[in-house]
């Protein structure tokens, strides 16, 4: 059974959500799952966006990789109150799990990501990278958890969070979580939550660059790392598109 | 062209420009010596608006206008341009990109055309090329990974692809070796001197000025400018010291 509707705060993976506005969700929403099997040998690259104006939008995601396969997703979260995307992944042997996500949103906003990658057999690999930009009360939020079973050894993971706060009361937070219980493997996880870099708006200003214009350049190139491994170039174009407008004014 | 009269300025609550007095006409090179802690880098920051460097008194006009009241990329559209000691570094953002929205900004705030992407590639490889960088290096993320001297050379390329009427160069020869001064100092021969621009060379050392001679020198102590002389002056810095001089 899937957690029942109505989680608390005091749920590890609740913890920094925005638990209220999980009331205008109905109980089917709330326990759909969606699935996505990766046959062995296979891959499959897909993009979720989440850019609605107002409410609530939850996407589970849970995602099988047989033997040597590959599985990229992409996301921008950057709609609803609350904006949430829980991915739970499974690698066979030499699979490989990539996750380039953003997060963006102002006002009272929270979007989050919460994954939950489980490396079960030897030689899987698996790559998130997850950039946050919020401003006025926004939050962004990285759940990250990596299991290694004993047996998956030869594992390489790895979890990189970087936030961007563009004024006082914006928030992010990161959580990795990495147990591992194989002995030769490898995992690594970063964390940085900080504000745009002035020496370098100074920098552009410098050139003629104006302060809008700068704060678009900077934060588009931030959020570029997001969607790096992504190799389809319009695609890639899109979404940071998509992250940018989602700006609004700000860039 | 620039006019900087009785410049008080402090940084950080502490008084670093002390009454400044500096003119600088067209098609003049001027530079400013002095010890460190004198002022030097501060009077660059100041021309240049940098936040947090709070000009208390004085007045400084440039083209005719206050340049105190302009934001600094109001400046650099006007002709100023500010070489950086330190340059910094952008990731995520190549040179080629930096640049033309940098020079396309400046163009649209001067009521002009923007450059085609193909016209401004033209402009990068003729000005790339003075300073004996391929286009390469343009294309990298904006001093990423650039070594001291690289930094200061893509200095001096934005400069020319930029085309400022005064160019304001903040310790421009620092961290170059021999031949790299040489290339930058050709370069800034070669882009700034010229009848309607101008040049405010800051160093500490004489050696660039045997490649780039000035019409003035000035040593900056204390926040002032307490002596004023022709190139010779700076040999003369170099054997007897700035105590010496200044005293």
């Amino acid at each position: 059974m899937e957690p029942a509707l109505s989680p608390t705060r005091r749920d590890e993976d609740w913890r920094y959500s925005d638990v209220e506005a999980l009331a205008s969700l109905d109980q089917d929403t709330f326990e759909n799952w969606r699935d996505i099997d990766v046959a062995a040998g296979e891959s499959v690259c897909e993009s979720i966006v989440i850019d609605a104006a107002s409410g609530t939008d939850l996407r589970r995601l849970r995602v099988r990789i047989g033997k040597g396969g590959r599985c990229e997703l992409f996301a921008v979260n950057a709609g609803g109150r609350l904006g949430r995307v829980e991915i739970v992944v499974r690698l066979a042997t030499g699979a490989h799990f990539e996750f380039g996500g953003v997060t963006l949103g102002g006002g009272d906003t929270t979007r989050e990501f919460v994954t939950r990658v489980a490396h079960g057999e030897p030689g899987a690999t698996s790559n998130q990278t997850v950039r946050s930009v919020h401003w006025d009360s926004g939050t962004g939020n990285f759940l990250g958890r990596i299991d290694v079973v004993r047996d998956a050894q030869k594992t390489n993971a790895g979890q990189d969070f970087k936030a961007l706060l563009l004024n006082k009361g914006a928030s992010a937070n990161a959580v990795p979580q990495l147990e591992i219980f194989a002995d030769d493997v490898k995992c690594n996880h970063g964390a940085t939550v900080g504000q745009l870099d002035e020496a370098a708006r100074f920098y552009m200003a410098a050139r003629g660059i104006p302060p809008e214009l700068s704060q678009k350049l900077l934060i588009r190139a931030f959020l570029a790392d997001a969607f790096l491994a992504l190799g389809d170039e319009a695609e890639r174009e899109r979404l940071l598109e998509l992250a940018l407008d989602a700006l609004g004014e700000r860039a | 062209m620039l006019k900087i009269d009785n410049l008080h300025a402090e940084v950080g609550g502490t008084q670093i420009l002390n009454g400044l007095t500096l003119e600088v006409n067209a098609g003049e090179i001027h530079a400013i010596m002095g010890p460190n802690g004198a002022g030097k880098s501060t009077l660059a920051y100041v021309l240049g608006g940098r936040p947090g460097y709070q000009v208390t008194d004085g007045s400084v006009s440039f083209m005719g206008k206050n340049l105190l009241d302009m934001d600094p990329h109001e400046r650099a559209a006007l002709g100023l341009f500010l070489g950086f000691q330190y340059p910094v570094e952008i990731p995520g953002v190549s040179n080629v990109q930096f640049l033309r929205e940098a020079l396309n900004a400046q163009r649209k705030s001067r009521g002009e055309e923007p450059l085609s992407a193909g016209d401004f590639l033209k402009l990068a490889r003729e000005k790339a090329a003075l300073l004996q960088m391929d286009m390469d290096m343009l294309k990298r993320n904006v001093n990423v990974g650039f070594s001291g001297g690289e930094k200061k050379r893509a200095e001096m390329v934005q400069m020319g692809i930029l085309g400022p009427k005064m160019a304001v160069l903040d310790e421009t020869d620092s961290g170059l070796d021999i031949d790299a001064l040489r290339i930058v100092g050709d370069g800034i021969n070669a882009m700034q001197r010229a009848p309607d621009k101008a040049v405010l060379l800051i160093t500490h050392y004489q050696r660039l000025l045997e490649v780039v001679k000035p019409d003035f020198v000035h040593v900056l102590a204390k926040g002032r400018i307490v002596k004023t002389g022709g190139a010779d002056l700076a040999l003369t810095l170099e054997s007897e010291g700035y105590e010496a001089v200044a005293a």
